[in-house]
């Protein structure tokens, strides 16, 4: 497309490349024509942090960061401030939908193989946004200083004592006080407020790390040509948009019909650093990693075990050994990929529950398989499994279903 | 200037590095340690602040009216403290080797108390015991359970219970093997002022322990 003829666009555009840079990353972006709806979650996403950044700076202006008020002023946001429930729900479920698309996204590229080479960096940086996320709404969630909040972050931060030697000085300067108190409930909200801004230049270079190789597609194969890719508008606008209506709709469900379904009805009493509740959980999206936590009888070990249990996502891109991408022509690893999201989904479970009986047996053999599946199987399957004969380009496959062309030889690649 | 493009391309100067290597050097160094001095403020800037600290001062609690059996919870430095006032028979059941072969530090080897408390009942006086209630495996605060069987089961012998993820202690603090709390619970400083007062925050007249020096709350 050539750009808008008009003078005072290309006067800008002669200074300041604004409207070039636009059209050739969000309009001529030759984007592979085969992908499927499992690549909207990433836009998605991008959507959702927009809008918890715009929900979160109008909380800001109504919320009091003080261990006397912070209660009130939330329950307060609910009660009298006009839409004020609107914003708070908006805001609290849509962290919890942030993690339900950035885990499908994240599931995503492990299925198709998104992580390897050229695009090992694009891949880190995603991590890197996961651990800033888990940061951020850890914190926000302390905000209300329910009583979930207040012991929630007293285990959390907690976690740091294990670290031998200068474990207490570590936890003590992150609370500013003796325990969880008006100093750390200060800090959270000063980093609560700073960590977005954060993740939004992370997400820009995630982007540009994307935009270096474009993205990766179902078929797993590298882009022969021009016949392989349309511009990414209008078909990917439309078809983000699309996702983008089916989203807010189920969004929407929950804000308006079930705001609650997510959230611990312990956090709506207010913080009581005498009392601890009967049962400290995490918001749902933490639970496996909680699991794992629970279900290691070491102290210093289970922590090691909960950050090593996101840690080792950096380096998956070298821990799979096959140079096959797609899942589609791995016939083990397929297998494997979906026993790891059973795998997770179980560890979800077993963290909801308290740790007894069969919870601990399942929660270890669980704790066990997800190291198992990224520490032995990753690389030992991409050693022994044949995998499936690789079409010769993106086209090809939709081409010959059709029945247009005769069958093109089809390549098979070593592993 | 065209010397020194030169020596860098030297074999021999190469090695042995340029003065300009080393002024490079020298600089990018200090750069580093002056980042380091202006962040050093910044960092500090979120340890506990003097009126924090302030407020960590010792309480004097009176117990005259804590019955034998009976705990108090009292707050100092912000943290849950119990005291606990141990009847004869709890006493008894702490220098039984039915409780203390099921302990990970029956000795309180491990610097979780002040030297005066390193002791079979953990305390000054046997009958009181005072304790930071905090559990040491993620700080939830553990529940009092004095009364044998029950709930936790037919060998409970009485202690302390952890809600959260199920350590157990005894009635002075001792944790149980294979819970996943590490620790002992810590012993605060404290010293006795008249017979019904207890200092808690202060060490007695002739030690000089240090609260900080624990290894873990």
């Amino acid at each position: 497309m050539a750009l808008p003829q008009n003078k005072i666009v290309r006067w800008i555009d002669h200074r300041l490349p604004v409207f070039t840079f636009l059209d050739h990353e969000l309009y001529q972006y030759p984007t592979p024509k085969n992908l499927n709806y499992w690549w909207n979650f990433g836009s998605l996403a991008g959507i959702v942090l927009t809008i918890m950044i715009v929900t979160g700076i109008f909380l800001a202006m109504q919320y009091t960061p003080h261990v006397d008020y912070a209660f009130d002023s939330v329950e307060r946001i609910m009660r009298d401030v006009n839409y004020g429930w609107l914003v708070r729900y908006i805001h609290m479920n849509g962290g919890s939908f942030f993690f339900v698309l950035v885990y499908i996204h994240l599931f995503r590229g492990l299925y198709y193989g998104s992580y390897k080479a050229p695009r090992e960096l694009l891949w880190i940086l995603g991590v890197v946004i996961l651990l800033l996320m888990m940061a951020t709404a850890f914190m926000g969630y302390v905000l209300p200083w329910g009583q979930m909040s207040f012991w929630g972050a007293t285990v959390i931060t907690n976690l740091f004592s294990a670290i031998p030697g200068i474990g207490n000085d570590i936890v003590t300067w992150l609370w500013g006080g003796f325990a969880v108190s008006n100093p750390t409930l200060n800090r959270f909200y000063a980093l609560h407020y700073l960590l977005p801004f954060v993740i939004v230049a992370v997400v820009g270079l995630h982007l540009v790390a994307l935009h270096q190789h474009g993205s990766n597609n179902p078929l797993g194969i590298d882009h022969k040509g021009p016949q392989d890719s349309i511009p990414f508008h209008p078909y990917y606008t439309i078809k983000d948009m699309f996702g983008l209506g089916v989203f807010l709709i189920v969004f929407a469900l929950f804000v308006f019909y079930f705001p609650n379904l997510l959230a611990d009805p312990a956090n709506y009493i207010p913080a009581n650093p005498l009392q601890t509740p009967a049962e400290i959980v995490p918001e749902w999206y933490f639970l496996p990693f909680y699991a794992i936590l629970r279900s290691i009888p070491s102290k210093l070990l289970g922590v090691c075990a909960t950050v090593g249990s996101i840690m080792v996502l950096f380096i998956v891109p070298w821990l799979d050994t096959s140079k096959v991408r797609s899942a589609y022509f791995r016939p083990v690893f397929k297998w494997v990929f979906w026993l790891l999201v059973f795998d997770c989904i179980v560890l979800g479970w077993v963290g909801a529950h308290r740790p007894e009986g069969w919870f601990v047996i399942i929660g270890r053999i669980a704790t066990f398989y997800y190291f198992l599946h990224f520490l032995i199987l990753l690389p030992v399957i991409g050693w022994f499994e044949q995998p499936l004969p690789l079409p010769p380009s993106i086209s090809s496959p939709v081409l010959n279903k059709g029945g247009r062309r005769p069958a093109a030889p089809s390549a098979r690649r070593k592993p | 200037m065209a010397e020194s493009a030169q020596s860098h391309t030297g074999g021999a100067h190469a090695q042995e590095g340029t003065r300009r290597d080393f002024l490079v050097i020298a600089a990018n160094a200090l750069m580093g340690v002056g980042a380091a001095c202006a962040a050093w403020p910044l960092i500090n800037s979120m340890n506990p602040a003097r009126d924090v600290l302030a407020a960590g001062a010792p309480v004097d609690i009176d117990i005259s009216s804590l019955q034998p059996g009976q705990q108090i919870l009292v707050l100092w430095r912000s943290r849950p403290v119990f005291i606990v006032n141990r009847n004869p028979d709890e006493l008894k059941q702490l220098q039984t080797s039915q409780d203390t072969s099921l302990l990970r530090d029956p000795n309180s080897d491990e610097l979780q108390q002040p030297p005066y408390a390193k002791n079979w009942h953990r305390s000054l006086k046997p009958q009181f015991l005072v304790l930071v209630g905090i559990c040491t495996h993620l700080g939830c605060i553990p529940e009092f359970t004095p009364q044998p069987g029950g709930a936790l089961g037919a060998d409970w012998l009485g202690g302390y219970f952890c809600p959260c993820h199920g350590s157990r202690y005894d009635l002075s603090g001792r944790v149980y093997s294979g819970v996943p709390a590490p620790y002992n619970m810590p012993v605060p400083p404290y010293r006795f002022v008249n017979d019904t007062t207890i200092r808690i925050g202060e060490n007695p007249p002739d030690s000089s322990w240090d609260f900080g020096s624990i290894v873990q709350i």
